[in-house]
């Protein structure tokens, strides 16, 4: 009872955010707890908080392999108009599909990724409706046998309002093989419609998951570990701006407890940010449909990013049936468990030798530094995303750093270095033996976070310097004095003496505001913990 | 050049005793001669006929001649040939130019064939009387010699240009069956050595039965549809026409094999098929299934089963009946399975990339139902139509899987028929001769279809070889056919047997070189 309540206030603290993401912004800076206040201020007046979200998702991501799925054309991304186009992707009668084993690799190890079952055999289905840029009349896609199914993903849930970040997981329905389209190209002013089959028959592999989201940012947390994952694998680009990866949006809303409602499908999502406000979009739609005692439409919507609003595409009731017809000019795919089963001249996919390549994935690594370092889970969904857990790792094992050091110097200092000099997480501009003795160094206390910034530089642009003489040189030893510091604190208040009116009237994100100046004008030299410390003394006296 | 098999050619151009040269220009003077049976779509230009000539001449020489070197072969127009007009029959496709050759064609030309040209069809291969193309019906060539008195009729008028020309008034004349029936009337006739028909469900046999030549449906798998214009893919089957069953050995050994390009095919290496000359009868079991006695089987076509069956028996082969009993389903069950793909299949054309454009092109779907009206014929609509209405989802459990579950069971028949000891199956290809073209045409496409599939369909259902032999003259003077089917890749055998028959029987084949004699008539000198 008391998980399912806290789950609840839970959502409804999230939920609310959709309908003030103005207001968030202007006080992003302020505490949580004055947030969560206005906030069920806000839900009382405004909205019945008993609405949820549900959403399932369909994303589609194009396998990144060199040839198509069916035929050997090339899949280069912006080629000229229909230069990527054998036979088989015009569609011209007599050719044939020829599978791409490539493609099938890639799906078994996105399958095996998010921890599906993988059909051993699997079958190709034509779906059929009429559109100039599918040139057969079909699609061959996985309908009534997919490569995979029911499979489970982590993913690190974060509001994009409060920065927390959150362990969640979703269940995969399936993953299924399939061709992309071409695309028209409508020019109204000549009243041309133009083809460019570059895509046609590009192989994609669609992965269909449970409606198991609850807003934008859920839905859109799940989309960001799933690329990393894909693009961690070599499975797919993830270039979502080429629609190298897109995302559809089954949306409904009901109260919980009650039958789920009418849905509606959001299609081609193409960026996190948009896969966020659409859905929050359609949801807040539905909502004040349901309130107003409308109903919600089975209908197909897509996305308008310059008004931020969803739009009609078609009604549901308009869409054809897809008279699926078993794909007879393929053989079932068969995946072999292991060698002993194929025969030696056969191109085939073996279960054993996928595995065998599959490194570890993301939310493994995440586990493994959080349980062997004790490292928080913000530091872990850093590393790893910054791809510097390895780097972390070495550090800690063989330069005897201490991770809470460690991981707080890499997230917060290394990786914004890294950034700023435009290098990749590969790049070493700083040996592990100068980076080590950094740490150390931060671990020891005697540099702040600040000064960090410019030790890393310049150790990196000056090698044969040791850490102390840079530190020396630039003057970045810490500052202990508190009389110093309680000094420039004196002298901060009594520059701002509203602010500290203010705090001493609960506005308590004063003492940010008044710390960060104090900083500044110790020039970075001082640590923030016992900044705030001292700051938070003098207000309350 | 006298009405000369294959084999014999390649044997007389080894020996030197004729040129590729020779063989190719009386085909073609044959062709040129029986124009009026309006075998041929498209004929290759003299051009590039010189051209392959010069080459196979060339290889002779040079003692590099392949198994086929030099030999005439025509190609049904379904089949496609790169940079040259391929209409399966069709106003849709009356203009499209493939970009590619056809797996059998490359293979052909691989192993020294010579296209001669592109054979007519019943549009899109839905027919079984040749009728029923956009480039107007088949003859038969045996009209020639079996009603004389149309041949000056036929030298005057051209052929019909439309399928719905047979009015009472013309002279009435014999069809040639189909959908081959262009290939297997090229090959009757002496236009070429061999030719590709397809066959979905006896559209190689068919023909070949009407047409005197015999009709070869290898095993599903055993040769690429690549570029074979597809009607139902998980039945359709590249078939061979020759005169003898020697001829279909030797072109099945050249094009057989796996086809990176048609998933499809059998990817086991490939051994040539042997004709045993001393085939041992005594271990052959003949097997005489019930079902095909139909009501509607002519006198003539039982005699020669009988007869036939008879041979066998006295070689000392085992003859004995067999049930086969969800034949009788066959038929229907193929209709429904034929409709679906064709549905499916034909939704590429559309006119956007290819073929025929011919609507408003104010809306896409004007465009779409514009050009396929006016491109695909009643028939080719009809069977979209309910293919269409048997996939739909409500629809789809009750047609479409009930017909592949029938589907399984007519495949189960033949499994159970062979595992019992049967080596081959022995029954009539058609239920007559050659039907008059009046008689024909007195009912649909639709109920012909059923009518003269009915023998020849279950081989495709169950993807076993099957080959239509000529084994004898009607009282008319027309050829009358049988079939062997023989279980997957029992080539070897069916070969070997058939090879038998054909040498038992002495079927004398067409003989139109008096046309060669008489430049003002068709008629016998």
């Amino acid at each position: 009872m008391a998980a399912s309540l806290t789950q609840q206030t839970k959502e409804c603290i999230f939920k609310t955010c959709l309908f003030c993401n103005l207001f968030h912004k202007t006080i992003a800076t302020r505490s949580m707890n004055i947030k969560r206040s206005h906030i069920s201020a806000t839900v009382q007046k405004e909205v019945q908080p008993e609405w949820q979200g549900v959403i399932g998702l369909e994303i589609h991501a194009q396998i990144k392999t060199l040839s198509k799925l069916f035929s050997g054309a090339a899949t280069i991304y912006d080629a000229n108009t229909n230069t990527q186009v054998a036979f088989f992707d015009a569609a011209l009668p007599g050719t044939l599909p020829v599978l791409n084993q490539k493609c099938v690799q890639a799906g078994v190890m996105t399958a095996l990724a998010l921890g599906c079952d993988i059909n051993l055999v699997s079958k190709f289905d034509r779906k059929h409706y009429f559109y100039a840029d599918m040139p057969a009349g079909y699609q061959i896609t996985q309908y009534r046998k997919p490569l995979a199914v029911n499979g489970r993903m982590t993913y690190m849930f974060q509001c994009s309002h409060n920065n927390k970040i959150e362990r969640r997981s979703a269940q995969i329905l399936q993953i299924q093989l399939e061709q992309d389209s071409g695309k028209s190209l409508h020019d109204p002013a000549v009243g041309y419609s133009l083809i460019d089959l570059n895509r046609a028959g590009i192989g994609l592999m669609e992965i269909v998951t449970a409606p198991d989201f609850t807003s934008g940012d859920d839905a859109a947390s799940f989309v960001k570990d799933l690329r990393d994952i894909l693009i961690d694998i070599g499975a797919c680009d993830g270039k979502m701006a080429e629609g190298s990866l897109r995302v559809d949006a089954n949306i409904s809303v009901h109260r919980p407890g009650e039958p789920l409602g009418i849905r509606s499908e959001v299609k081609n999502i193409n960026s996190f940010r948009n896969i966020r406000l659409a859905v929050d979009y359609e949801i807040r739609r539905q909502i004040q449909l349901l309130e107003s005692g409308e109903q919600v439409v089975n209908e197909t919507r897509s996305f308008d990013i310059q008004d931020g609003e969803t739009v009609t595409m078609r009604e549901k009731e308009k869409v054809l049936d897809y008279r699926f017809l078993p794909e007879p000019n393929l053989p079932p795919l068969v995946i072999h468990k292991d060698r002993s089963s194929v025969k030696s001249s056969q191109n085939v996919v073996v279960l054993e030798e996928v595995k065998s390549v599959l490194k570890e994935l993301p939310d493994e690594k995440r586990k493994r530094l959080e349980t062997k370092y004790n490292i928080s889970l913000k530091n872990s969904v850093i590393l790893v995303r910054a791809n510097l857990a390895e780097l972390f790792e070495k550090l800690v094992e063989h330069h005897s750093c201490d991770p809470a050091a460690a991981s707080s110097v890499l997230r917060n200092s290394y990786a914004p270095f890294l950034d700023k000099a435009k290098l990749n997480s590969t790049d070493r501009p700083i040996s592990d033996d100068g980076l080590a003795e950094i740490i150390n160094i931060y671990g020891r206390g005697e540099i702040s976070e600040t000064s960090l910034g410019i030790l890393l530089r310049e150790k990196s642009e000056n090698i044969h310097l040791s850490c102390k003489e840079i530190m020396d040189k630039n003057n970045l030893c810490i500052l202990n004095d508190e009389l110093l510091i309680n000094a420039a604190i004196d002298d901060v208040c009594e520059r701002n003496p509203k602010a500290v009116k203010a705090y001493k009237k609960g506005k308590t994100n004063q003492l940010e505001i008044l710390s960060t100046k104090v900083k500044k004008k110790l020039d970075g030299k001082v640590a923030s913990g016992k900044l705030y410390q001292l700051v938070k003394e003098k207000l309350q006296k | 050049m006298k009405s000369i098999t294959l084999k014999e050619a390649v044997l007389q151009l080894k020996k030197g005793l004729t040129t590729a040269q020779e063989i190719c220009i009386a085909c073609q003077q044959r062709l040129h001669k029986t124009n009026k049976l309006n075998m041929f779509v498209t004929e290759t230009t003299s051009g590039e006929l010189q051209k392959q000539i010069q080459s196979s001449n060339k290889a002779y020489i040079e003692g590099a001649a392949k198994p086929l070197e030099g030999i005439p072969i025509a190609f049904k127009d379904n089949f496609c040939t790169k940079g040259v007009r391929t209409t399966c029959g069709s106003k849709m496709l009356q203009n499209y130019i493939p970009p590619y050759d056809a797996t059998m064609v490359t293979k052909c030309k691989q192993a020294g064939g010579i296209v001669m040209g592109k054979t007519n069809m019943d549009e899109f291969a839905m027919g079984s009387g040749s009728l029923d193309s956009c480039h107007g019906p088949v003859i038969n060539p045996w009209n020639l010699v079996v009603s004389p008195h149309i041949h000056s009729e036929l030298s005057q008028n051209s052929p019909a240009e439309s399928d719905d020309t047979a009015s009472l008034n013309e002279p009435d004349w014999y069809i040639s069956g189909g959908s081959s029936g262009g290939s297997a009337a090229a090959v009757a006739a002496g236009a070429c050595l061999a030719a590709f028909g397809s066959d979905t469900g006896g559209s190689t046999r068919n023909p070949a039965s009407y047409c005197g030549v015999v009709g070869f449906k290898p095993t599903y798998g055993l040769l690429s549809r690549h570029g074979l214009i597809p009607l139902v893919n998980s039945m359709d089957v590249p078939g061979i026409l020759t005169k003898t069953v020697e001829d279909s050995a030797l072109v099945l050994n050249s094009v057989a094999g796996h086809d990176i390009l048609d998933s499809t095919t059998f990817t086991e290496a490939y051994t040539p098929f042997i004709i045993k000359e001393d085939l041992d009868l005594s271990k052959v079991h003949i097997g005489i299934p019930k079902e095909f006695h139909a009501p509607s089987l002519s006198e003539e076509v039982l005699m020669l089963w009988r007869k036939t069956a008879d041979m066998f028996e006295k070689a000392g082969a085992k003859v004995s009946q067999v049930s086969m009993p969800h034949a009788q389903l066959c038929i229907i069950c193929y209709h429904v399975l034929c409709c679906c793909e064709v549905a499916s299949n034909f939704s590429r054309y559309d006119g956007i990339e290819f073929g025929l454009r011919d609507g408003s092109e104010e809306s896409t779907e004007e465009l779409y139902a514009g050009s396929r009206h006016k491109g695909f014929n009643g028939v080719v609509r009809g069977r979209i139509l309910a293919g269409n209405f048997f996939l739909l989802k409500k629809n789809y459990t009750k047609f479409f899987l009930k017909a592949q579950k029938v589907r399984r069971l007519i495949s189960n028949d033949f499994r159970q028929v062979f595992s019992t000891g049967v080596n081959l199956l022995l029954t009539p290809t058609t239920l007559t001769d050659a039907p008059l073209h009046s008689w024909f045409s007195k009912q649909d496409n639709r109920t012909r279809c059923e009518e003269q599939d009915i023998f020849t369909t279950p081989a495709n259902m169950a993807g076993v070889p099957a080959m239509s032999l000529p084994l004898g003259l009607s009282r008319q003077g027309l050829p009358l056919s049988l079939q062997l089917i023989g279980p997957h890749f029992s080539e070897s055998l069916l070969l070997s047997a058939a090879h038998w028959l054909e040498k038992d029987a002495k079927f004398s084949h067409l003989d139109l070189d008096f046309l060669e004699f008489s430049d003002k008539s068709f008629r016998r000198a």
